[in-house]
């Protein structure tokens, strides 16, 4: 049965700026019957815009694991933890606005590259019949998983409405499908179903989605830069799930007095008057966004020297990580963070850099040492490269 | 309309009446109100009030405790559906209350799954659903309301939700015949409304919120967000299109004073001014127009914290001098860990997915529903088949739903008793005594009970976990005293115990006996140094395991050893001379976790 794919929904979530519909004020549906008439699934737009990401206030790390993340997606994925109010999740909301935009096939459900043969969907796939199929740029998808959705919006399901009102079989992608090139992010990942949590890393891990239902058997790319984020005190991640993360950062409100002023300040005017904060950042946006553009390029040819891969070994071994993850996500993180610093050589600064973000939730718990990963990791730092 | 003119801080009536019209002024912008009260005329006034204030015909929608995130949040009618044959959407509660405000009840027992999908809600002013099949983006703008009707301190709003709300309240004071008083009328809520908008706050106002927030120790950096939004809101009420210092100081007062964490240390100019620069110096070049004065800047930012600080409930105050509160405000991690998901047993949390048979049951309901839609398809499928041929419904393996319950893991306490030479000598007996009751508590509470006893050289497991009484007691009553305090040893049993409970889906709690005299390091070699050394490690690994522990000093006169003890492996310290047995067991029952099928 060919696979027929119901409307492409990209152009909602993720539109930034020359999308006046964005703008407009919302649907006038919003008074009384409860029950409506399914205007389904109507593209969801945001009604609002994001907080620009330059205009983060602190937060360093937060923001370097997220620009690294975006540079190397291979990285593996982000999880933030920390503080209520510490602007976890407007850091993440904020990557649509700031990335570069990626050539898409046009209608193509999975965000397929027009440039890249591999791995494009079945549906791109069928009709690839050697002329270069229609692209246009979009904006890299960030899809944003709300609470209480379930598995079947997830991962995709059979179109409902058609099932319904004409007897057919559609698939109908989900948002993993919208995801494919861009990020996933999860807020309050910790209260999320576990085996929801299961099924995202391990569709991350492998790139590919697979939905068997009614006998109906797709199989489309989704590749993802999965981003966490939660509060420790709404409970622990299970390590195992902690590891498949490439690198974990941990937030807390600004203890500065100054620091804490400007993040009033900022977010009271980006609150009053959304469109002319974004205006007024503009230009710093551009700046990171040259940033992650040269990075990406410069990346392929950032060298590793053996001096720091040796390096990057050994603080593994000091600290005792399991497997070859942490290593592997330990260079990786350091030679994107060389291409965004435009640095030709991955240097044992840039390791240290990356140390904590890279490692720190891969330490067996030591019950006799109270001490906390991030100071031990700079222990070992110190012990290991000096001061 | 009565229009008395105490001013409205002054009673709590005046200050709940405050609130409410502030709160009517932007309830999608102070974001929600936490009531705390029971039941009773005082609040069914002030929603009385609330509504009168709110604009005509905003939707006034009631959350109820367990509600299902098909109707929180929206999803599939399916009766609707089926009977019109096309997708008929259910719209949600949270995107019902746009434009108006929700009230959530019994606030203090909502779970974190439903204060979660509240707080996402205020933070977006959206409600994005994804669920059977739909998906959408309705506006939910709103406020709410949470009637939190807690009865002891350690109960209350989840903190997702108090770290969102911009007020807190508290009726239990209010005088009967105050609460017909109000302050303002609906035209005058609308109009501030109206004004809303255009009201600007300077740069100082900014600053001493901020400053103020910190120097109560109130982390977020949400509290002096909300604090400008309620500032607004009063400048607003007042017919001011500027916030002036007393609109901040009310607002510090309202919002931040019930979520201080500790008291401003009296900030004497002197004091504070050698470390922090006070006035920040990118502040100054920021801003080229502030052209006030670092005193008037002062001024300005003591008189908010005053007033901020006296916004304090005073039996927060009472606690933060007590250097208590940090304590009591903080989440109990034992609360939120006792509570497991489990597909057997417990009270019912909803339906997942899955295939029955192990250890899973069979929701028949649900994957009934799940079939439901696609009945037309599936026959469709069949439809060169003679009709009666196939099954009247067809349900197929992915339909297949299974029961999720939850439950509170079982409690096992783990005794950990010092029948040394030097315990035994004077307070064995009495130990033993104190054991017995907390045992009869353990008892009644179903949970689990394990005796560890340690003497001489090492320490054994007189007991392993069992439920039987009896054992226990016997187990205790043959337990013989003498011989040196190998501390070190037994803290490691009781730890590797507490683990191993853990790792069964049990909560440990420990109870240790002992007067702190260890003698005996963990190689069983005598010393008192190195078996101290030894102790206090081993009880930082138990404190490493996160169980809950209580020390019970058993010396004939309190000495600092078992206090050392017990703050090493973070536990409570209970001195055995000054109690007795049954004040004992009480104590520990009081900080027990909750336990044994009994929900609360």
């Amino acid at each position: 049965m060919p696979l027929e794919s119901s409307r492409f929904r990209q152009e909602g979530f993720h539109d930034v700026k020359d999308d006046d519909a964005r703008r407009s004020p919302p649907r006038p549906q919003a008074r009384s019957p409860r029950k409506s008439a399914a205007p389904a699934r109507q593209a969801p737009v945001s009604a609002r815009a994001a907080f620009p990401f330059s205009a983060i206030v602190g937060q360093a790390e937060m923001k370097l694991a997220i620009l690294i993340a975006a540079v190397d997606p291979t990285v593996g994925g982000v999880l933030v933890f920390g503080d209520r109010g510490t602007g976890k999740s407007t850091a993440v909301r904020s990557l649509a606005a700031l990335l570069p935009r990626i050539p898409v096939v046009e209608g193509c459900p999975y965000n397929c590259d027009p440039a890249s043969p591999q791995g494009l969907c079945p549906r791109c796939g069928a009709q690839a019949t050697g002329k270069s199929p229609k692209a246009k740029l979009v904006p890299v998808p960030v899809v944003d998983l709300p609470l209480g959705a379930t598995e079947d919006r997830v991962v995709g399901a059979l179109d409902l409405e058609k099932a319904l009102t004409r007897g057919e079989k559609a698939f109908e992608p989900g948002m993993l499908a919208r995801a494919n090139r861009g990020f996933l992010y999860i807020d309050e990942v910790n209260l999320l179903e576990d085996h929801l949590v299961d099924l995202l890393i391990d569709v991350a891990a492998s790139g590919e989605n697979l939905v068997e239902r009614e006998g109906l058997s797709v199989r489309h790319p989704a590749r993802f830069v999965l981003v966490g984020s939660g509060n420790p005190e709404e409970g622990e991640l299970r390590p195992q799930l902690l590891d498949r993360f490439g690198l974990s950062v941990e937030v807390s409100t600004p203890k500065d007095l100054a620091d804490r002023i400007a993040v009033v300040r900022r977010r009271d005017e980006f609150e009053r008057d959304p469109a002319a904060f974004a205006v007024a950042w503009k230009r710093e946006e551009d700046r990171i966004r040259k940033r992650i553009v040269s990075a990406r390029e410069r990346l392929p040819k950032t060298n590793v020297p053996d001096a720091t891969l040796e390096q990057a070994a050994r603080l593994c071994m000091r600290l005792g990580t399991d497997g070859l993850r942490a290593e592997l996500t330990l260079i990786r993180a350091a030679r994107a963070l060389a291409a965004l610093d435009g640095d030709a050589d991955v240097s044992t600064e840039h390791l240290r850099r990356v140390a904590p973000a890279s490692l720190r939730h891969r330490l067996r718990r030591d019950p006799l040492d109270e001490v906390g990963s991030t100071s031990r990791i700079e222990r070992a730092l110190q012990e290991q490269l000096g001061p | 309309m009565t229009r008395e003119p105490p001013p409205a801080g002054d009673t709590p009536w005046g200050r709940a009446a405050l609130v409410a019209s502030l709160f009517a002024v932007d309830p999608a912008g102070s974001a929600g109100v936490a009531i705390r009260s029971a039941a009773g005329p005082a609040r069914d006034r002030w929603l009385a009030l609330l509504r009168d204030l709110l604009p005509p015909g905003a939707p006034v929608r009631r959350v109820p405790l367990h509600v299902p995130d098909g109707r929180l949040l929206g999803g599939l009618d399916l009766a609707a559906t089926l009977g019109a044959g096309r997708l008929v959407a259910d719209k949600g509660l949270i995107a019902e209350a746009d434009g108006g405000i929700m009230i959530v009840a019994m606030a203090e027992r909502v779970s974190p799954a439903t204060a979660a999908r509240l707080a996402s809600a205020l933070d977006k002013g959206e409600i994005v659903l994804e669920r059977d099949g739909l998906a959408s983006r309705s506006p939910a703008r709103f406020g709410v309301v949470a009637l939190d009707e807690s009865v002891n301190e350690d109960e209350g709003l989840p903190l997702v939700l108090r770290d969102h709300f911009s007020f807190e309240i508290d009726l239990a004071a209010v005088r009967h015949n105050d609460a017909a008083w109000r302050w303002h009328t609906p035209d005058e809520i609308a109009a501030a409304r109206e004004r809303l908008p255009g009201v600007v706050a300077g740069e100082d106002i900014l600053a001493v919120v901020s400053e103020a927030a910190m120097a109560l120790g109130i982390a977020s950096l949400r509290a002096p967000l909300l604090a400008l939004r309620v500032a607004r809101a009063a400048a607003a009420l007042d017919g001011r299109s500027a916030v002036s210092a007393d609109d901040a100081a009310l607002a510090c007062n309202l919002v931040l004073g019930p979520r201080a964490t500790c008291v401003p240390t009296t900030a004497e100019p002197p004091d504070s001014e050698p470390d922090p620069p006070e006035p920040p110096p990118e502040e100054r070049e920021d801003e080229p127009e502030g052209d006030e004065n670092a005193d008037a800047d002062r001024e300005l930012g003591e008189v908010v914290l005053e007033a901020a600080q006296s916004g304090i409930p005073p039996g927060l105050l009472a606690l933060l001098q007590a250097g208590e509160a940090s304590r009591n405000r903080a989440p109990s991690t034992g609360r939120s860990g006792a509570l497991r998901h489990s597909l057997l047993r417990g009270r019912p949390a909803g339906v997942r997915a899955g295939q029955p048979g192990g250890r899973a049951r069979l929701s028949l309901i649900d994957t009934l529903r799940a079939a439901a839609p696609w009945q037309r398809l599936r026959r469709g499928e069949f439809a060169d088949a003679p009709a009666a041929a196939g099954p009247r419904i067809r349900v197929r393996k992915e339909d297949f739903h299974v029961a999720r319950y939850r439950q509170r893991s079982e409690t096992t306490t783990i005794f950990a008793i010092d029948a040394s030479g030097s315990a035994a000598l004077h307070r064995l007996a009495e130990a033993k005594g104190a054991v017995e009751l907390l045992l009869a508590d353990c008892y009644v509470r179903r949970d689990r009970v394990a005796v560890v006893a340690f003497r001489g050289q090492g320490a054994d497991l007189l007991l392993p976990p069992t439920r039987s009484l009896a054992r226990a007691k016997r187990s205790l009553a043959g337990l013989p005293g003498g011989g040196g305090t190998p501390l070190a040893c037994a803290l490691d049993a009781v730890r590797s115990l507490a683990d191993s409970t853990q790792r069964r889906g049990g909560t440990p709690f420990v109870v240790i006996l002992t007067d702190g005299q260890a003698n005996i390091a963990r190689d069983g070699t005598p010393g008192r140094a190195r078996a101290r050394e030894d102790a206090i490690g081993a009880a930082r690994a138990l404190r490493a395991g996160g169980s809950r522990v209580v020390v019970i000093d058993t010396a004939a006169r309190a000495q600092p050893l078992a206090k050392d003890l017990a703050d090493a492996c973070g536990g409570r310290y209970l001195a055995l001379p000054y109690a007795r047995a049954e004040s004992i067991s009480g104590a520990v029952r009081a900080i027990s976790p909750p336990t044994g099928g009994r929900l609360p």
